[in-house]
Protein backbone atom coordinates (compact mmCIF):
# COMPACT_ATOMS: atom_id res chain seq x y z
CA UNK A 1 0.00 0.00 0.00
CA UNK A 2 2.15 3.33 -1.01
CA UNK A 3 0.67 6.54 -0.46
CA UNK A 4 1.74 9.06 -3.09
CA UNK A 5 0.99 12.73 -4.07
CA UNK A 6 -2.27 11.77 -6.05
CA UNK A 7 -3.64 9.71 -2.80
CA UNK A 8 -2.77 12.94 -0.58
CA UNK A 9 -4.95 15.07 -3.63
CA UNK A 10 -7.43 11.86 -3.23
CA UNK A 11 -7.57 11.85 0.54
CA UNK A 12 -8.09 16.20 0.40
CA UNK A 13 -10.18 15.94 -2.18
CA UNK A 14 -12.44 13.45 -1.18
CA UNK A 15 -14.88 10.59 -3.16
CA UNK A 16 -18.85 10.64 -1.75
CA UNK A 17 -19.15 7.04 -2.91
CA UNK A 18 -15.88 5.67 -1.60
CA UNK A 19 -17.09 7.08 2.04
CA UNK A 20 -20.50 5.43 2.04
CA UNK A 21 -18.37 2.24 1.59
CA UNK A 22 -17.50 2.28 4.62
CA UNK A 23 -21.07 1.89 7.02
CA UNK A 24 -21.68 4.89 9.61
CA UNK A 25 -20.39 4.77 12.94
CA UNK A 26 -22.65 6.93 14.73
CA UNK A 27 -21.97 7.31 18.93
CA UNK A 28 -18.42 6.57 18.14
CA UNK A 29 -17.80 8.71 15.90
CA UNK A 30 -19.08 11.58 17.90
CA UNK A 31 -16.54 10.48 20.75
CA UNK A 32 -13.45 11.08 18.38
CA UNK A 33 -14.38 14.52 17.24
CA UNK A 34 -15.23 15.05 21.36
CA UNK A 35 -12.12 13.48 22.16
CA UNK A 36 -9.98 15.76 20.05
CA UNK A 37 -11.99 18.65 20.25
CA UNK A 38 -11.03 18.28 24.32
CA UNK A 39 -7.04 17.51 23.51
CA UNK A 40 -7.04 20.43 21.43
CA UNK A 41 -8.37 22.27 24.20
CA UNK A 42 -5.78 21.58 26.63
CA UNK A 43 -3.03 21.42 24.00
CA UNK A 44 -3.88 25.38 23.25
CA UNK A 45 -3.55 25.97 27.20
CA UNK A 46 -0.16 23.91 27.04
CA UNK A 47 0.93 26.32 24.22
CA UNK A 48 -0.03 29.54 25.80
CA UNK A 49 2.30 28.39 29.39
CA UNK A 50 5.00 27.18 26.98
CA UNK A 51 4.63 31.20 24.97
CA UNK A 52 4.47 32.27 27.72
CA UNK A 53 7.30 30.78 29.97
CA UNK A 54 9.78 31.55 26.66
CA UNK A 55 9.28 35.17 26.95
CA UNK A 56 9.33 35.06 30.78
CA UNK A 57 12.61 33.52 30.27
CA UNK A 58 13.91 35.73 27.49
CA UNK A 59 13.25 39.16 29.07
CA UNK A 60 14.78 37.95 32.54
CA UNK A 61 17.44 36.81 31.12
CA UNK A 62 17.97 40.23 28.88
CA UNK A 63 17.20 42.27 31.40
CA UNK A 64 19.14 40.51 34.00
CA UNK A 65 21.93 39.36 31.90
CA UNK A 66 23.63 42.46 31.17
CA UNK A 67 23.76 45.03 34.63
CA UNK A 68 24.88 44.24 38.26
CA UNK A 69 24.46 46.92 41.22
CA UNK A 70 27.83 47.71 43.75
CA UNK A 71 26.22 49.13 47.05
CA UNK A 72 28.53 51.72 48.72
CA UNK A 73 28.23 50.54 52.49
CA UNK A 74 30.66 53.24 54.39
CA UNK A 75 30.05 56.12 56.98
CA UNK A 76 28.32 59.21 55.53
CA UNK A 77 31.68 61.10 55.26
CA UNK A 78 33.49 58.15 53.55
CA UNK A 79 30.52 57.34 51.03
CA UNK A 80 31.03 59.99 48.23
CA UNK A 81 34.99 59.03 48.16
CA UNK A 82 33.99 55.40 48.05
CA UNK A 83 31.69 55.91 45.62
CA UNK A 84 33.85 58.10 43.54
CA UNK A 85 36.53 55.32 43.95
CA UNK A 86 35.02 52.89 42.95
CA UNK A 87 33.53 54.45 39.45
CA UNK A 88 37.32 55.08 38.67
CA UNK A 89 37.71 51.19 38.93
CA UNK A 90 34.97 50.69 36.30
CA UNK A 91 36.08 53.09 34.04
CA UNK A 92 38.85 50.82 33.27
CA UNK A 93 37.70 47.38 34.13
CA UNK A 94 37.34 45.56 30.87
CA UNK A 95 33.30 44.51 30.16
CA UNK A 96 31.68 47.53 31.74
CA UNK A 97 29.94 49.67 28.96
CA UNK A 98 28.76 52.32 32.06
CA UNK A 99 28.39 52.95 35.48
CA UNK A 100 26.99 55.73 37.19
CA UNK A 101 25.90 56.11 40.84
CA UNK A 102 22.09 56.39 41.23
CA UNK A 103 20.61 59.88 42.88
CA UNK A 104 19.04 60.49 46.22
CA UNK A 105 15.87 60.88 44.16
CA UNK A 106 16.51 57.45 42.25
CA UNK A 107 17.32 55.81 45.71
CA UNK A 108 14.30 57.86 46.94
CA UNK A 109 11.65 55.58 44.62
CA UNK A 110 13.38 52.49 45.03
CA UNK A 111 13.08 52.60 48.79
CA UNK A 112 9.03 54.43 48.35
CA UNK A 113 6.76 51.83 48.03
CA UNK A 114 8.24 50.11 51.74
CA UNK A 115 9.05 53.75 53.52
CA UNK A 116 6.89 55.84 51.59
CA UNK A 117 7.49 59.44 49.34
CA UNK A 118 8.80 61.46 52.40
CA UNK A 119 11.87 59.76 53.33
CA UNK A 120 14.35 61.45 54.35
CA UNK A 121 17.51 59.39 52.76
CA UNK A 122 20.00 60.78 55.64
CA UNK A 123 18.57 59.99 58.60
CA UNK A 124 18.80 56.11 57.42
CA UNK A 125 22.43 54.18 56.56
CA UNK A 126 21.24 53.47 53.32
CA UNK A 127 24.02 52.34 51.18
CA UNK A 128 24.57 54.52 47.75
CA UNK A 129 24.28 52.51 44.56
CA UNK A 130 25.71 52.08 41.85
CA UNK A 131 24.37 50.70 38.28
CA UNK A 132 26.74 48.88 36.21
CA UNK A 133 25.87 48.30 32.68
CA UNK A 134 28.24 45.40 30.72
CA UNK A 135 29.41 45.35 27.16
CA UNK A 136 28.86 42.67 25.25
CA UNK A 137 31.65 41.04 25.83
CA UNK A 138 31.08 40.93 29.98
CA UNK A 139 33.06 41.57 32.65
CA UNK A 140 34.87 39.38 35.04
CA UNK A 141 33.09 39.82 38.42
CA UNK A 142 35.56 37.83 40.30
CA UNK A 143 38.23 39.98 39.42
CA UNK A 144 36.48 43.10 39.77
CA UNK A 145 35.33 42.12 43.32
CA UNK A 146 39.54 41.74 44.12
CA UNK A 147 40.11 45.42 43.12
CA UNK A 148 36.94 46.39 44.61
CA UNK A 149 38.12 44.74 47.89
CA UNK A 150 41.69 46.28 47.79
CA UNK A 151 40.94 49.98 47.15
CA UNK A 152 36.87 50.22 48.13
CA UNK A 153 36.50 48.36 51.15
CA UNK A 154 32.75 49.10 51.84
CA UNK A 155 31.79 48.40 48.02
CA UNK A 156 29.85 45.12 47.25
CA UNK A 157 29.35 43.49 44.02
CA UNK A 158 26.00 41.82 43.23
CA UNK A 159 25.93 40.56 39.63
CA UNK A 160 22.50 39.33 39.75
CA UNK A 161 23.46 35.95 39.22
CA UNK A 162 22.06 34.77 42.48
CA UNK A 163 18.87 34.73 41.90
CA UNK A 164 18.73 35.52 38.16
CA UNK A 165 19.74 31.99 37.27
CA UNK A 166 16.95 30.49 39.04
CA UNK A 167 14.57 32.37 38.11
CA UNK A 168 15.11 32.21 34.50
CA UNK A 169 15.97 27.97 35.19
CA UNK A 170 12.01 28.03 36.39
CA UNK A 171 10.71 30.05 33.13
CA UNK A 172 13.12 27.46 30.74
CA UNK A 173 11.62 24.67 32.95
CA UNK A 174 7.94 26.28 32.55
CA UNK A 175 8.50 26.10 28.70
CA UNK A 176 9.83 22.62 28.49
CA UNK A 177 7.25 21.44 30.52
CA UNK A 178 4.18 23.31 28.18
CA UNK A 179 5.99 21.46 25.57
CA UNK A 180 5.87 18.08 27.19
CA UNK A 181 2.31 18.43 27.71
CA UNK A 182 1.82 18.99 24.03
CA UNK A 183 3.97 15.67 22.87
CA UNK A 184 1.97 13.92 25.69
CA UNK A 185 -1.91 15.02 24.40
CA UNK A 186 -0.45 14.51 20.70
CA UNK A 187 0.49 11.05 21.62
CA UNK A 188 -2.94 10.51 23.75
CA UNK A 189 -4.12 11.47 20.21
CA UNK A 190 -2.71 8.58 18.17
CA UNK A 191 -3.42 6.48 20.91
CA UNK A 192 -6.96 7.40 20.83
CA UNK A 193 -7.52 7.55 17.32
CA UNK A 194 -5.40 4.60 16.82
CA UNK A 195 -7.25 2.96 18.89
CA UNK A 196 -11.00 4.00 17.38
CA UNK A 197 -9.60 3.24 13.99
CA UNK A 198 -8.55 -0.53 15.11
CA UNK A 199 -11.90 -0.85 16.58
CA UNK A 200 -13.63 0.61 13.58
CA UNK A 201 -11.40 -1.52 10.94
CA UNK A 202 -12.25 -5.00 13.19
CA UNK A 203 -15.62 -4.00 13.13
CA UNK A 204 -15.97 -3.67 9.31
CA UNK A 205 -14.33 -7.13 8.66
CA UNK A 206 -16.97 -8.35 6.73
CA UNK A 207 -17.36 -5.04 4.66
CA UNK A 208 -13.58 -5.22 3.51
CA UNK A 209 -14.01 -8.70 3.04
CA UNK A 210 -16.79 -8.13 0.26
CA UNK A 211 -14.79 -4.50 -0.30
CA UNK A 212 -11.58 -7.00 -1.45
CA UNK A 213 -14.20 -9.25 -3.19
CA UNK A 214 -15.23 -6.84 -5.77
CA UNK A 215 -11.79 -5.62 -6.62
CA UNK A 216 -11.34 -3.15 -3.94
CA UNK A 217 -7.24 -2.31 -3.21
CA UNK A 218 -5.51 -1.73 -0.27
CA UNK A 219 -5.28 1.36 -0.65
CA UNK A 220 -9.15 2.57 -1.54
CA UNK A 221 -9.59 0.24 1.32
CA UNK A 222 -7.67 2.17 4.01
CA UNK A 223 -8.35 5.98 2.09
CA UNK A 224 -12.00 5.51 3.65
CA UNK A 225 -11.26 4.91 6.67
CA UNK A 226 -8.00 7.35 6.75
CA UNK A 227 -10.42 10.07 5.57
CA UNK A 228 -13.10 9.49 8.54
CA UNK A 229 -10.65 9.62 11.18
CA UNK A 230 -8.28 12.95 9.78
CA UNK A 231 -11.74 14.78 9.07
CA UNK A 232 -12.91 13.63 12.79
CA UNK A 233 -9.71 14.57 14.28
CA UNK A 234 -9.10 17.53 12.11
CA UNK A 235 -12.80 19.10 12.65
CA UNK A 236 -12.69 18.07 16.45
CA UNK A 237 -9.55 20.12 17.18
CA UNK A 238 -10.40 22.72 14.77
CA UNK A 239 -13.45 23.31 17.64
CA UNK A 240 -11.54 22.85 20.17
CA UNK A 241 -8.76 24.95 19.28
CA UNK A 242 -11.09 28.16 18.75
CA UNK A 243 -12.53 27.38 22.12
CA UNK A 244 -9.03 27.47 23.78
CA UNK A 245 -8.43 30.53 21.87
CA UNK A 246 -11.56 32.54 22.86
CA UNK A 247 -11.10 31.09 26.05
CA UNK A 248 -7.25 32.66 26.58
CA UNK A 249 -8.40 35.86 24.71
CA UNK A 250 -10.92 36.08 27.71
CA UNK A 251 -8.28 35.68 30.47
CA UNK A 252 -7.38 38.97 32.06
CA UNK A 253 -4.75 40.58 30.08
CA UNK A 254 -0.99 41.29 31.30
CA UNK A 255 -0.12 43.59 34.40
CA UNK A 256 2.84 44.24 36.57
CA UNK A 257 0.75 43.43 39.55
CA UNK A 258 -0.93 40.48 37.70
CA UNK A 259 2.61 38.89 37.20
CA UNK A 260 3.06 35.64 35.32
CA UNK A 261 -0.43 34.65 35.17
CA UNK A 262 -1.89 37.59 33.53
CA UNK A 263 0.87 37.10 31.17
CA UNK A 264 -0.52 34.24 30.37
CA UNK A 265 -1.76 34.19 26.58
CA UNK A 266 -0.42 35.01 23.31
CA UNK A 267 0.98 37.94 21.86
CA UNK A 268 1.50 39.31 18.19
CA UNK A 269 2.07 36.31 15.62
CA UNK A 270 2.13 33.78 18.82
CA UNK A 271 -1.55 33.84 17.64
CA UNK A 272 -0.80 31.50 14.67
CA UNK A 273 0.47 28.66 16.46
CA UNK A 274 -2.88 27.51 17.87
CA UNK A 275 -4.06 27.47 14.13
CA UNK A 276 -1.23 24.40 13.88
CA UNK A 277 -3.15 22.36 16.31
CA UNK A 278 -5.81 21.08 14.28
CA UNK A 279 -3.39 20.54 11.39
CA UNK A 280 -1.29 18.79 13.54
CA UNK A 281 -4.42 16.70 15.02
CA UNK A 282 -4.91 15.58 11.48
CA UNK A 283 -1.66 14.65 10.60
CA UNK A 284 -1.41 12.20 13.69
CA UNK A 285 -4.85 11.12 12.60
CA UNK A 286 -3.85 10.56 8.99
CA UNK A 287 -0.29 8.67 10.31
CA UNK A 288 -2.34 6.73 13.35
CA UNK A 289 -5.29 5.59 10.97
CA UNK A 290 -2.87 4.11 8.24
CA UNK A 291 -0.66 2.17 10.31
CA UNK A 292 -4.19 1.05 11.86
CA UNK A 293 -5.47 -0.52 8.44
CA UNK A 294 -2.03 -1.22 6.78
CA UNK A 295 -1.93 -3.69 10.11
CA UNK A 296 -5.30 -4.99 9.86
CA UNK A 297 -5.37 -5.32 6.33
CA UNK A 298 -2.32 -7.40 6.29
CA UNK A 299 -3.36 -9.49 9.00
CA UNK A 300 -6.99 -9.86 7.12
CA UNK A 301 -5.22 -10.89 3.78
CA UNK B 1 -6.95 -17.25 -18.64
CA UNK B 2 -7.06 -19.46 -15.09
CA UNK B 3 -4.35 -22.20 -15.17
CA UNK B 4 -3.90 -24.78 -12.41
CA UNK B 5 -0.92 -26.78 -12.91
CA UNK B 6 -0.12 -29.58 -10.65
CA UNK B 7 -1.86 -27.53 -7.52
CA UNK B 8 -2.23 -28.70 -3.92
CA UNK B 9 -3.38 -27.13 -1.13
CA UNK B 10 -3.15 -27.93 2.53
CA UNK B 11 -4.54 -26.81 5.59
CA UNK B 12 -4.18 -27.79 9.11
CA UNK B 13 -1.98 -30.61 8.28
CA UNK B 14 -4.19 -32.09 5.74
CA UNK B 15 -4.19 -32.12 2.37
CA UNK B 16 -7.29 -30.94 0.63
CA UNK B 17 -6.20 -30.64 -3.50
CA UNK B 18 -3.61 -32.88 -4.88
CA UNK B 19 -2.17 -32.72 -8.08
CA UNK B 20 -4.98 -30.41 -9.43
CA UNK B 21 -4.67 -29.45 -13.28
CA UNK B 22 -7.21 -27.18 -14.90
CA UNK B 23 -7.33 -24.59 -17.46
CA UNK B 24 -9.82 -22.23 -18.26
CA UNK B 25 -10.06 -21.33 -21.48
CA UNK B 26 -11.86 -18.29 -23.05
CA UNK B 27 -15.75 -18.41 -23.58
CA UNK B 28 -15.53 -22.14 -22.04
CA UNK B 29 -18.60 -23.32 -19.67
CA UNK B 30 -17.68 -25.57 -17.00
CA UNK B 31 -19.02 -27.63 -14.09
CA UNK B 32 -17.53 -28.69 -10.67
CA UNK B 33 -19.09 -31.36 -8.97
CA UNK B 34 -18.69 -33.47 -6.09
CA UNK B 35 -19.79 -34.32 -2.58
CA UNK B 36 -19.47 -31.93 0.10
CA UNK B 37 -16.09 -30.94 1.60
CA UNK B 38 -14.82 -32.31 -1.53
CA UNK B 39 -12.61 -28.87 -2.32
CA UNK B 40 -15.03 -27.05 -4.60
CA UNK B 41 -15.09 -23.92 -2.97
CA UNK B 42 -11.30 -24.06 -2.20
CA UNK B 43 -10.73 -23.98 -5.84
CA UNK B 44 -12.93 -21.75 -6.27
CA UNK B 45 -10.94 -19.81 -4.64
CA UNK B 46 -7.67 -20.25 -5.53
CA UNK B 47 -9.18 -19.51 -9.18
CA UNK B 48 -9.53 -15.43 -7.91
CA UNK B 49 -6.45 -15.52 -5.72
CA UNK B 50 -8.27 -15.67 -2.39
CA UNK B 51 -6.10 -18.69 -1.91
CA UNK B 52 -2.38 -19.95 -2.76
CA UNK B 53 -1.79 -23.02 -3.57
CA UNK B 54 0.78 -24.96 -0.76
CA UNK B 55 2.21 -26.74 -4.23
CA UNK B 56 2.69 -26.28 -8.07
CA UNK B 57 1.06 -23.31 -9.88
CA UNK B 58 -2.01 -20.81 -10.77
CA UNK B 59 -1.86 -18.65 -13.23
CA UNK B 60 -4.45 -16.04 -13.31
CA UNK B 61 -4.22 -13.72 -16.74
CA UNK B 62 -0.64 -15.24 -17.28
CA UNK B 63 1.03 -14.20 -14.19
CA UNK B 64 1.56 -16.55 -11.58
CA UNK B 65 -0.32 -15.86 -8.44
CA UNK B 66 2.20 -16.10 -5.95
CA UNK B 67 4.33 -13.60 -7.78
CA UNK B 68 0.92 -11.02 -7.53
CA UNK B 69 0.81 -8.13 -5.16
CA UNK B 70 -2.31 -7.57 -3.31
CA UNK B 71 -3.21 -4.74 -5.25
CA UNK B 72 -2.30 -7.05 -8.49
CA UNK B 73 -5.01 -9.39 -6.93
CA UNK B 74 -7.52 -6.85 -6.62
CA UNK B 75 -7.02 -6.35 -10.45
CA UNK B 76 -7.44 -9.80 -11.13
CA UNK B 77 -10.88 -9.97 -9.31
CA UNK B 78 -11.77 -7.23 -11.80
CA UNK B 79 -11.55 -9.61 -14.09
CA UNK B 80 -12.87 -12.20 -12.20
CA UNK B 81 -16.54 -11.82 -11.33
CA UNK B 82 -17.58 -14.13 -8.41
CA UNK B 83 -21.14 -15.55 -6.71
CA UNK B 84 -21.19 -17.52 -3.44
CA UNK B 85 -23.97 -19.36 -2.11
CA UNK B 86 -23.50 -17.39 0.75
CA UNK B 87 -23.41 -13.91 -0.50
CA UNK B 88 -22.49 -10.81 1.31
CA UNK B 89 -23.50 -7.25 0.34
CA UNK B 90 -22.75 -3.73 2.39
CA UNK B 91 -26.38 -3.60 4.39
CA UNK B 92 -26.30 0.11 4.47
CA UNK B 93 -26.35 0.59 0.60
CA UNK B 94 -29.23 -0.28 -2.25
CA UNK B 95 -29.29 -2.89 -4.29
CA UNK B 96 -28.48 -0.60 -6.97
CA UNK B 97 -25.40 0.51 -5.07
CA UNK B 98 -24.44 -3.12 -4.02
CA UNK B 99 -24.49 -3.73 -7.45
CA UNK B 100 -22.60 -0.72 -8.53
CA UNK B 101 -19.83 -1.65 -6.08
CA UNK B 102 -17.27 -3.00 -8.20
CA UNK B 103 -17.76 0.25 -10.77
CA UNK B 104 -17.62 2.40 -7.25
CA UNK B 105 -14.13 0.71 -6.24
CA UNK B 106 -12.14 1.16 -9.37
CA UNK B 107 -13.17 4.72 -9.90
CA UNK B 108 -15.98 4.16 -12.28
CA UNK B 109 -18.87 4.87 -10.86
CA UNK B 110 -20.23 7.65 -13.63
CA UNK B 111 -20.43 4.30 -15.51
CA UNK B 112 -23.18 3.27 -12.60
CA UNK B 113 -25.85 5.58 -13.89
CA UNK B 114 -28.19 5.56 -16.95
CA UNK B 115 -29.25 2.83 -19.38
CA UNK B 116 -26.63 -0.24 -18.76
CA UNK B 117 -27.58 -0.03 -14.85
CA UNK B 118 -31.15 -0.20 -15.87
CA UNK B 119 -30.65 -3.10 -18.41
CA UNK B 120 -28.56 -4.85 -16.12
CA UNK B 121 -31.06 -4.51 -13.51
CA UNK B 122 -33.69 -5.70 -15.66
CA UNK B 123 -31.69 -8.57 -17.27
CA UNK B 124 -31.63 -10.14 -13.59
CA UNK B 125 -35.43 -9.25 -13.19
CA UNK B 126 -34.45 -6.93 -9.81
CA UNK B 127 -35.72 -3.39 -11.70
CA UNK B 128 -38.66 -3.26 -9.24
CA UNK B 129 -36.01 -3.60 -6.34
CA UNK B 130 -33.48 -1.41 -6.75
CA UNK B 131 -34.00 0.68 -4.00
CA UNK B 132 -33.98 -1.75 -1.60
CA UNK B 133 -31.51 -2.54 1.14
CA UNK B 134 -30.64 -6.15 1.03
CA UNK B 135 -31.45 -7.61 4.24
CA UNK B 136 -35.38 -6.98 2.45
CA UNK B 137 -34.38 -9.33 -0.55
CA UNK B 138 -35.13 -12.91 -0.92
CA UNK B 139 -32.77 -15.94 -1.50
CA UNK B 140 -33.76 -15.65 -5.36
CA UNK B 141 -33.17 -11.76 -5.60
CA UNK B 142 -29.91 -12.23 -3.38
CA UNK B 143 -28.35 -14.40 -5.63
CA UNK B 144 -29.33 -12.28 -8.76
CA UNK B 145 -27.88 -9.33 -7.54
CA UNK B 146 -24.78 -10.96 -6.91
CA UNK B 147 -24.59 -12.35 -10.06
CA UNK B 148 -25.41 -8.54 -11.68
CA UNK B 149 -22.38 -7.44 -8.81
CA UNK B 150 -20.35 -9.82 -10.71
CA UNK B 151 -20.49 -8.78 -14.37
CA UNK B 152 -21.10 -5.12 -13.86
CA UNK B 153 -17.56 -4.72 -14.35
CA UNK B 154 -18.03 -6.85 -17.83
CA UNK B 155 -15.56 -9.93 -16.07
CA UNK B 156 -13.83 -12.04 -18.28
CA UNK B 157 -14.75 -15.00 -15.90
CA UNK B 158 -17.64 -15.61 -13.84
CA UNK B 159 -17.00 -18.19 -10.77
CA UNK B 160 -20.27 -19.38 -9.34
CA UNK B 161 -20.45 -21.08 -6.16
CA UNK B 162 -23.63 -23.17 -5.35
CA UNK B 163 -25.18 -20.18 -6.76
CA UNK B 164 -28.29 -22.26 -6.60
CA UNK B 165 -27.98 -23.40 -3.22
CA UNK B 166 -30.86 -21.42 -1.77
CA UNK B 167 -33.11 -21.00 -4.26
CA UNK B 168 -35.87 -23.01 -5.30
CA UNK B 169 -35.94 -25.31 -8.58
CA UNK B 170 -37.74 -22.70 -10.58
CA UNK B 171 -35.17 -19.60 -9.52
CA UNK B 172 -31.98 -22.05 -10.03
CA UNK B 173 -33.28 -22.17 -13.58
CA UNK B 174 -33.49 -19.02 -13.92
CA UNK B 175 -29.85 -18.25 -12.73
CA UNK B 176 -28.66 -21.20 -14.88
CA UNK B 177 -30.31 -19.31 -18.15
CA UNK B 178 -28.59 -16.29 -16.83
CA UNK B 179 -25.33 -17.91 -16.80
CA UNK B 180 -25.55 -19.63 -20.29
CA UNK B 181 -26.32 -16.26 -21.32
CA UNK B 182 -23.14 -14.54 -20.03
CA UNK B 183 -21.73 -18.10 -22.02
CA UNK B 184 -22.88 -17.01 -25.16
CA UNK B 185 -21.57 -13.49 -24.71
CA UNK B 186 -17.99 -14.73 -24.90
CA UNK B 187 -17.80 -15.10 -20.62
CA UNK B 188 -16.05 -17.72 -19.24
CA UNK B 189 -18.09 -19.67 -17.13
CA UNK B 190 -17.01 -22.06 -13.58
CA UNK B 191 -20.13 -23.09 -11.91
CA UNK B 192 -19.57 -25.43 -8.60
CA UNK B 193 -22.57 -27.22 -7.52
CA UNK B 194 -23.73 -31.25 -6.20
CA UNK B 195 -27.10 -30.40 -8.18
CA UNK B 196 -26.88 -33.18 -11.20
CA UNK B 197 -30.22 -32.02 -12.11
CA UNK B 198 -28.41 -28.03 -12.83
CA UNK B 199 -26.09 -29.87 -14.84
CA UNK B 200 -28.51 -32.12 -16.84
CA UNK B 201 -30.87 -28.46 -17.13
CA UNK B 202 -27.58 -27.44 -19.53
CA UNK B 203 -27.14 -30.13 -21.48
CA UNK B 204 -29.86 -28.60 -24.41
CA UNK B 205 -28.40 -25.14 -24.18
CA UNK B 206 -24.30 -25.11 -24.34
CA UNK B 207 -21.16 -27.38 -24.37
CA UNK B 208 -20.13 -27.70 -21.11
CA UNK B 209 -17.28 -29.56 -19.12
CA UNK B 210 -17.87 -31.55 -15.72
CA UNK B 211 -15.02 -31.64 -13.71
CA UNK B 212 -15.45 -33.80 -10.78
CA UNK B 213 -13.63 -33.61 -6.97
CA UNK B 214 -13.00 -37.16 -5.35
CA UNK B 215 -10.08 -37.83 -3.04
CA UNK B 216 -8.78 -35.06 -3.35
CA UNK B 217 -8.05 -35.25 -7.11
CA UNK B 218 -10.24 -33.77 -10.25
CA UNK B 219 -11.09 -35.96 -12.39
CA UNK B 220 -13.47 -35.59 -15.94
CA UNK B 221 -16.72 -37.18 -14.99
CA UNK B 222 -17.93 -38.16 -18.06
CA UNK B 223 -18.43 -36.94 -22.01
CA UNK B 224 -18.85 -33.49 -22.79
CA UNK B 225 -22.60 -32.42 -22.14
Amino acid sequence: MKFDLATLRALIAGDHHADRVVPPSGFTAQLTVFAAAAMAFLAVFALALSLAAGRLAERWGEELARSATIRIVAPLDQRAAQTDAALRILETTKGVASARALSDAEQQALLAPWFGADLALDSLPVPRLIEVIEDSDGMDPAGLRLRLAAEVPGAVLDDHSRWRAPLVQAASRLRLLGWVSIALITTAVAAMITLAANAALAANAQVIAVLRLVGATDEYIALAFIRRFTLRALSGAAGGAALGMLAVLLLPSASETGGFLTGLGFKGAHWLWPICIPILAGIVAFAATRAAARRTLRELA
Amino acid sequence: MIELENVAYSYGGGELLSDISLKLAPGSFHFLTGPSGAGKTTLMRLCYGALLPTAGHVRLFGADARGLSRDDIAVVRRRVGVVHQDVQFLNHLSVTENIALPLTVSGRHSEAKGGDLDELMSWVGLTNRADAMPPELSGGERQRAALARAVIVSPDVVLADEPTGNVDWEMSQRLLRLLIELNKMGKTVLIATHDLSLIRATKAHVQARVLRIANRRIQLAGADL
